[in-house]
């Protein structure tokens, strides 16, 4: 990604105009904004659905209605769901482009200048791109579909796998009773991913989607649901963009995961929607017997962000990981976390959450650690480093921990630290300029998780975070 | 003409004032020993040549002829000034060779290729008998008392200072590491590079060869002359100073 781009998109300094509707690339759009029961029936009629998922929708809605927004976390009293524009269909989605050539050309251009699908075929076993409601783009390796994967957007999986979907969707691992945003996710959700990986089958690349957001006071809802069979093994990245306007945007995901016996499934999202997004996710894996779960997140941009991915751990010797960065500068919220269940003997958890604030942002580490009473053998190692980068920020950690079982080993560390004078003195007094100094600092703090990353979003990630950190010195 | 003439110097913390009215000239290729007890204001003056923030330093600093104390720190370093510290940070997840990639990079005011670089660095690495996997460890993470002063040293070789000040080299270090330490200084420096070292102890002065020996006490020189002073001190004690004469 070229640094014109990362200029372009999720920079406050960058605020635009609002453009004129035409051009804007839509194809089909709600005709107004609000996020209304009209509008449920109105997606569902535009999309063609069968009638249990119309009728999902609606209970969902209903839900959606009564629930009542969290009690606790950042401050949502400014999230208006009537100014919300709910459902916007890109021009050029009904083609169903077969190839990259078919995309509408402003739409590829934006893609194109985030390395999109450059990158496929570099090094992935399949890509996707979704702009604003639906996915535009989706393709996947012949030899990998081949082995029976299936990889393909979720609007259309609907219609044809509809008996996994039915089997799987918000049903036993996120429900929409699940909380307030999982509930208007189930009423308006379009787009995202469905990745079917059959059992014993290894993909030996990551499988990467981006997302976009493009359309003013738009609302982001796409589901994606991964299911990883026995024995199999697979990785999918997810990177989310948006331009800064002046209205207030949503973006409320729901990612479903099940990795079934022995499997081992790694999710990767590297998020920088612009800093008037309010980012409300819900995003959870049901974990079998010696399956193992890895979550790697990278939040940078958004206004509010309220994410906790969440493993459940059923089987016995179930494991997860979870490794986060958040950094929150000027008006941002990070209400970031983990959330593990130990249901089952013998499993184990760890958590790694690096964050940084500055310029009055705002970090707080929230997680729950439950470990079952009839769960021993459980391992369960929770580390949450923040640092502060002046005294405008703030860091906290909320961590809550319901430990029943007897014999648990469970490990807890936490640090809040300065930016030392001293630490950038040493640095500079070799010859090192004390902006590239505090980046330095800050790409040492994070590196545990950035070296999980594939290369290119390894270097991704540290040069977001530089360009953060600009003009963070004193 | 010398390469660091010291006018007069004023050295405060807050508004504490620790280095009161110091004068030192060095010439390039010089070995200057600075002695003195805990608190005379030895380090202090170094961390301040340095350019630390803490320290907020008053009168005439010329290095090369420019002022130095208008440098900010990683200019001073880039002129040619580098500090031995000792007690270096720690910069977690930052290893000891990107870093001094970096470090070479902004010395030298060009760019170095990975490539480069490595050659330079195992080239240091192999003069000082440091195995390379050193190299690769986080920047003064969970390195011992030796380490980290092993780790200063090599930075000084890769940095090729103009004016290397090393900071209670001798701290820490036993008998043999020091003289360890104090050969492979002489080892690695080049023949015009000035060195000032600060001392609590004279026996560094048993391993390397002093032009002049200062002696400092309540932020002042006290006392200069050639190494037969440091045995004096060794023998009598800063106490003896007292009644010497103090001739900077």
């Amino acid at each position: 990604m070229d640094e014109a781009v990362l200029k372009e998109y999720g920079r406050d300094a960058l605020l635009r105009e609002e453009p004129e509707e035409s051009q804007l690339n839509v194809g089909y759009r709600a005709e107004h904004a609000g996020l209304t029961i009209e509008l449920v029936k109105e997606i569902s009629e535009v999309k063609g659905e069968p009638e249990w998922m119309r009728k999902h929708r609606v209970k969902s809605f209903e839900i959606f209605e009564k629930k009542p927004l969290p009690a606790w976390g950042p401050d949502l009293s400014r999230l208006d769901f009537s100014a919300i524009v709910g459902f916007v269909r890109p021009r050029g989605q009904e083609a169903k482009p077969n190839s990259w050539e078919e995309v509408p050309s402003d739409i590829k251009n934006t893609f194109e200048k985030l390395g999109i699908p450059e990158a496929e075929r570099k090094f992935l076993a399949g890509v996707g791109a979704q702009y604003d409601s639906e996915v535009l783009y989706k393709s996947l390796r012949k030899d990998i579909s081949d082995l029976g994967v299936i990889y393909t957007d979720m609007d259309s999986a609907v219609r044809e796998h509809p008996e996994l979907v039915k089997k799987y969707f918000m049903d036993r691992c996120v429900p929409p009773t699940d909380n307030k945003f999982a509930a208007l996710h189930g009423a308006f959700w379009s787009g995202g991913s469905f990745l079917y990986v059959p059992a014993g089958v290894k993909v030996p690349m990551p499988l990467q989607i981006y997302f976009m957001m493009n359309y003013p006071g738009f609302g982001q809802f796409e589901h994606t649901l991964i299911i990883a069979e026995e024995g199999s093994q697979v990785q999918y990245i997810e990177g989310c963009s948006a331009p800064h306007y002046t209205k207030d945007s949503m973006h409320a995901a729901v990612v479903e995961i099940f990795v079934q016996k022995r499997a081992r499934a790694r999710y990767t999202s590297i998020q920088n929607w612009s800093k008037n997004v309010y980012n409300l996710n819900t995003k959870r894996a049901i974990v079998q017997e010696d399956a193992v779960m890895e979550w790697v997140g990278g939040t940078l941009g958004s206004g509010v962000t309220m994410l906790y991915p969440c493993s459940i751990l059923n089987g016995r010797g179930a494991r997860a990981e979870h490794l986060n960065i958040a950094l929150a500068g000027e008006g941002q919220v990070k209400d970031t976390g983990a959330k593990i269940y130990h249901n089952a003997p013998n499993t184990s958890s760890k958590i790694v959450s690096k964050s940084i604030c500055k310029e009055g942002g705002t970090v707080r580490y929230r997680g729950i650690l439950f470990v079952g009473a009839h769960c021993t053998g459980v391992k369960a190692n929770v580390r949450c480093d923040s640092i502060i980068a002046d005294s405008r920020s703030s860091a906290e950690t909320i961590p809550i921990m319901d430990i029943r079982a007897k014999d648990a080993v469970i490990g807890h560390e936490a640090s809040v630290g300065r930016i030392s004078e001293e630490q950038l003195f040493y640095l500079t007094s070799r010859g090192i300029d004390p902006e590239e100094a505090l980046a330095m600092v800050v790409r040492g703090f994070i590196e545990p998780i950035v070296k999980e990353l594939p290369l290119e979003y390894a270097v991704e990630m540290n040069r977001l975070i530089e360009m953060e950190m600009e003009g963070s010195v004193g | 003409m010398s390469l660091l003439e010291i006018n007069n110097l004023k050295v405060f913390a807050e508004d504490k004032e620790i280095v009161r009215g110091l004068s030192l000239t060095v010439k390039p290729g010089e070995v200057h020993v600075i002695m003195g007890q805990n608190g005379s204001g030895k380090s202090t003056l170094l961390n301040a040549l340095a350019g630390h923030p803490k320290y907020r330093a008053e009168g005439s600093v010329k290095f090369d002829g420019k002022d130095l104390l208008a440098q900010k720190p990683h200019e001073r370093a880039r002129a040619g000034v580098f500090l031995a510290f000792q007690h270096p940070n720690e910069v977690s997840g930052v290893t000891l060779s990107s870093f001094l990639r970096r470090a070479y990079v902004a010395r030298n005011g060009r760019e170095a290729s990975v490539a480069e670089f490595e050659k330079i660095l195992v080239e240091k690495m192999r003069m000082l008998g440091m195995e390379h996997s050193f190299a690769e460890r986080g920047v003064n993470e969970g390195f011992s008392g030796g380490e980290k002063k092993r780790s200063e040293i090599l930075q000084l070789a890769v940095l090729e200072p103009r004016l290397a000040m090393l900071d209670e080299l001798d701290s820490g270090l036993d008998v043999d590491a020091l003289a360890k330490i104090a050969e492979t200084l002489s080892m690695i420096r080049k023949p015009d590079t000035a060195v000032i070292i600060v001392t609590h102890y004279a026996r560094i002065l048993k391993n390397l060869k002093a032009d002049r020996v200062h002696v400092m006490r309540d932020g002042q020189i006290v006392a200069s002359g050639d190494g037969r002073l440091a045995v004096q001190l060794e023998e009598n004690g800063y106490g003896w100073i007292n009644s010497a004469t103090a001739a900077p």
